[in-house]
Parts: C-alpha cells; structure tokens; sequence
C-alpha cells in the first residue's frame, strides 16, 4: 500500500512528488509512461521557463532538470514505461509494463496526466488527406527529440503558443514558414511570442482567417487554401488565398486528458473537460486530486507546478490529518467567463484565501472582475487594464467574506 | 516614439521608447522591461535555444543554448554552423558544446544531462 500514487512525470506530477515527500509522506509512487521523467518539458527546447518559480529564465529541459536532480536525492519511487490501464473510486491503480500486469493500491492519488493536442478531425478541415499534416507538439517531439525535418514549407493553423513557437523552431532549422492563420480576431498565444516567434521572423499573421482546404500531390501537401470569416466564422466567400506548402501544423488547442478519471468515476466539467475540483485540487472522489493541464490548460509550466504543490498539500493532509470540511459552496461564473477552477470552495477551510482562475472567451480592456455573494451583493473587487482569452486570469478572494449561509458565489466582468 | 512589446516575461508589457529622449522606456512594470526596450531599439538580441546532434544517447538530439544573448540578426547562422555538430554521451547540463561560436565570444551548451 503507498500513502501517494501519482500518475504522470510532467511538470504537475514532479511537483507534486516532490511537495507530498517534503510534507511527510513516507511511500510515494510516480507512474510515468515515457521512458524518462520531465513530460513534454523535454520536448520545450525553448527558454521562458522558471521566471515566477526559479526566478530565473529557463528552458524546458533545465525546468525538468532542477525537479528531476531534486527527485533523484529522495527515496521517492519512479516507475517508467509504464502505463496506467485503469483506475477505481478506492484508489486501486491498475498497471502494464514490461513486469506485466498489476494492481497497486493508494491512501491518496494526484493525477497529473497533462492533456493532448487538438487534430484535424476536431475542426473537420476540409481536403485531402496526404502527408505532411501535424499537431504542432508532434512535430516539436519530431524535430527536437527525434532530429527529424519535418517540412520545408510550413502553414501554421492556429496561434497557440506551441505553434507559435515552432514557427520560430522551424525557420531557425531552415524552413520557411509562409504563414500563421488565426480564425478569431486576436491572437491565441502570448503577446510576448507573437513578438519574438512571428514578429523576429517576419511570418505573417492572418487573423480572422482558416484553412478551407488543403490540397496534396503525390500524396503529400502542395498547397493550402486559407480564406476570410466573418464576426459569425462563416467563410466569406471570393477572399481565398493560395498558399503553396509542403507542411500543414495544427496548433488549435489542447484537451485535457481524462479518460482515467471517468474510469474513477470522478465528475468532469464539460467546459474544461478536466475534473471538477474544490479550492484544494481535491476531485469529487474524496482522496483523488489533481494538477496541471489535467485539470485545466494552463499558459505557464510555472503556474502547473505552483498548482501541484497545492494538491500535493492537500493529498498530505487528507492522509495525516483528521478531515474538517462540513460543507461546499459553488462558485458560478458569467459570460464572458468561460469556467473558473476551482467550481467549489470546502467550509471552513484554514487558508485565509482562496485562488481563482478563469478564461474569457473575449478581450476586454479596462474592466473590473467582481464577486458577489448568493444575495447577489458585491463582496470584492479587481480592476484589470485589459482580460484576453490567452492569459489564464488569476483572483485571491478573502475565505472572510464567504459567509457560512451562502451556497455560491458568482464571478462577472464588468467593462469601464 | 517606438512601440514594443517586452519578451522579457509571460506578461508581455507594452513598452514605449523615446528615441529623442535617450531611449527612456515607459510602460514597464519591471527592470527587465527598461533594459530590454532601450537594448532592442539599439542592439537587438535573443537567446539561441535549439539542438545539436548526439551519439549513444537515450534520444538523437541534445537541446543547447546560447550562453548569453546573440545579436538577432545572427540566429539564423548559428543555427545553421551547429547542424554540423556531433557529440558523444555523456554530457552533463552547462557542459560547453561549442565555444565561441562563430567567433561571437558566446558559448552553446547543453541544457540537460543525457
């Protein structure tokens, strides 16, 4: 019997480890699939990492580094190749590697498993079905890891951050990159990458636009169309654009990786498709908690690791402690806000706040984000200069203004 | 006046330079944003962050980087002189893999152990 199985090596699953064995707890499993530790950290060859944690710019590989090295002078116990198979509401993890087949039993789990990349089929873009076709973070895993070329002429569908970011990869290794294409009209990525992935590059960024078809000779791409939507994401018609290519990259959005959860019979939100959890990571299966991208996407490795060490606090607590909690209130969210993490809030709770994160699916300049409580008062206050869909936005609000008679809380934006 | 967005951080201020004012940064929240805006006007430069070649290792890529920043305008060549680079496991993270590539005074090392 372990007190901790924790399924992933990412930067959630790390973090988490190594938090719980600082916390106390004496026998704590990491399952990791891959064949090392570090999760597509690995593959980020890139640097931007470790500002807020390390307070030092980092690369993907020295991130992992410093949670692998810190890892290594523990006791705690890392089982690579491995693969989770399936998993119970008793916390029985159920294991496949070259050992064969086995069950292993937890006092608590944190799930960690991160998310996988949105595909082609996912937006059902039109055309012929050749080589030359990828989600970005394959083509990442290809060119950074295998040494693979992966084209010569790129099309970039979408402006996430990976895709941004292997536009700048790509030119570096030679490539031309012809184009970002973006069907809404603000960018997916951040500012910052824009700047140093596009801009440096000169690669133009087409926004309001999507790929319409995608045509291949010789069973490899030759060419994209890409054309005009409107405010509605129809496509105009008569603004076609032919781009000649050889490579099509998808970086269209990540999906939280859950189909373990549902085996455990944890609640998911159908909005971020990751778990509903408590202000403390706990999922709606009492012991299981969880981090990371599992849980929501996340702009920064920062932010998931900062988020592990909370569940892993949690999961330490919930073995070595007596349980306090007596009820839960909801927290709500208004248009434009997409979700909030957490969807609900333990009473009492001794923390003196609680963090709250959300998207918007719209920009908003000068606005203020407001909470009020179940009598529809306004309990506290954020001014913001401006909300984007691509940043993960961030709220403290006081456990004191919680008051013990309310069932929810609601979160709104209202614009200056 | 120039307008830039920092890359100093994730947060991606928008930075306003005085180029008749000896290049007085505005828009900052931090130090970071005042270098990088004064130093990106005269003499832009990045961190190199890419892959050389390795031999007997768990995977055939080692990640490197840039020990300082590069003039930008010498990205492109750099990377092109380290496709011709080999080395050999073990290597440990910081380990220089080239030094003073293309006589920039600047070293590429690795960035993990492998």
């Amino acid at each position: 019997m372990y007190d901790l199985i924790v399924v992933g090596a990412g930067p959630a699953g790390l973090s988490a480890a190594l938090t719980a064995y600082e916390n106390g707890l004496k026998k704590i499993l990491v399952v990791e699939r891959d064949k090392e530790m570090g999760g597509i950290l690995n593959q980020c060859i890139h640097n931007g990492f470790g500002l807020h944690l390390f307070k030092k710019e980092l690369t993907g590989p020295e991130f992992a580094g410093r949670f692998i090295e810190k890892i290594k002078e523990t006791d705690i116990e890392i089982m690579l190749d491995t693969m989770v198979l399936d998993m119970d509401k008793n916390k029985n993890v159920y294991i496949l590697n070259t050992n064969g087949y086995k069950k292993l039993s937890a006092k608590a789990i944190i799930l960690a498993m991160g998310c996988r990349e949105r595909t082609r089929g996912a937006i059902a873009t039109p055309g012929d079905r050749g080589a030359g076709v990828y989600t970005a973070g394959a083509a990442q895993r290809y060119m950074n890891m295998n040494g693979y070329s992966v084209g010569n002429k790129v099309v970039i569908l979408g402006s996430g951050d990976i895709g941004l970011i292997m536009a700048r990869r790509m030119t570096l290794e030679g490539a031309k990159v012809l184009a970002c294409i973006e069907i809404n009209p603000y960018s997916a990525g951040l500012r910052r990458n824009i700047k140093q992935c596009l801009e440096d590059f000169d690669i133009p960024l087409y926004l309001s636009h999507t790929i319409t078809d995608i045509k291949c000779t010789n069973n490899r791409v030759s060419k994209v169309i890409i054309s005009k939507v409107d405010e509605a994401y129809n496509i105009i018609e008569g603004s076609e654009i032919e781009i000649k290519c050889d490579t099509v990259l998808l970086s269209i959005g990540l999906i939280p990786e859950n189909e373990l959860s549902k085996e455990a019979d944890i609640t998911i939100d159908e909005r971020t498709k990751g778990p509903v959890v408590y202000e403390n990571m706990e999922t709606s299966v009492e012991g299981i908690f969880c981090c990371g991208n599992v849980v929501q996407v996340h702009d920064l490795a920062d932010n998931v690791a900062m988020e592990a060490k909370k569940a892993a606090k949690a999961a330490c607590k919930y073995i070595l402690e007596e349980k306090t909690f007596v009820r839960e209130i909801k927290v709500e969210a208004n248009k434009p806000i997409t979700y909030t993490i957490p969807q609900k809030i333990h009473l009492p709770i001794e923390e003196k706040v609680v963090d709250i994160s959300f998207r918007t699916n719209k920009v908003l300049d000068k606005c203020v984000i407001k909470v009020t409580n179940s009598n529809g008062e306004v309990v506290c206050k954020y001014p913001r200069e401006y909300v984007i869909p691509a940043e993960l936005e961030k709220i403290n609000v006081p456990v004191s203004l919680i008051k013990d008679e309310q069932n929810s809380i609601t979160i709104y934006i209202e614009e200056d | 006046m120039i307008e830039l967005i920092c890359i100093g951080c994730p947060r991606g201020c928008k930075l306003l330079i005085d180029e008749n004012n000896d290049y007085t940064v505005t828009g900052h929240s931090c130090q970071i944003g005042v270098e990088y805006g004064k130093n990106e006007v005269l003499n832009p430069t990045r961190v190199l962050t890419t892959i050389v070649k390795i031999e007997n290792a768990i995977h055939n890529c080692l990640p490197v980087k840039s020990s300082k920043p590069l003039p930008k305008e010498k990205l492109i060549e750099v990377s092109k002189a380290l496709k011709e680079v080999v080395v050999k496991s073990p290597v440990k993270t910081n380990e220089i893999i080239v030094k003073n590539i293309l006589n920039t005074g600047i070293d590429i090392v690795a960035t993990r152990d492998m």
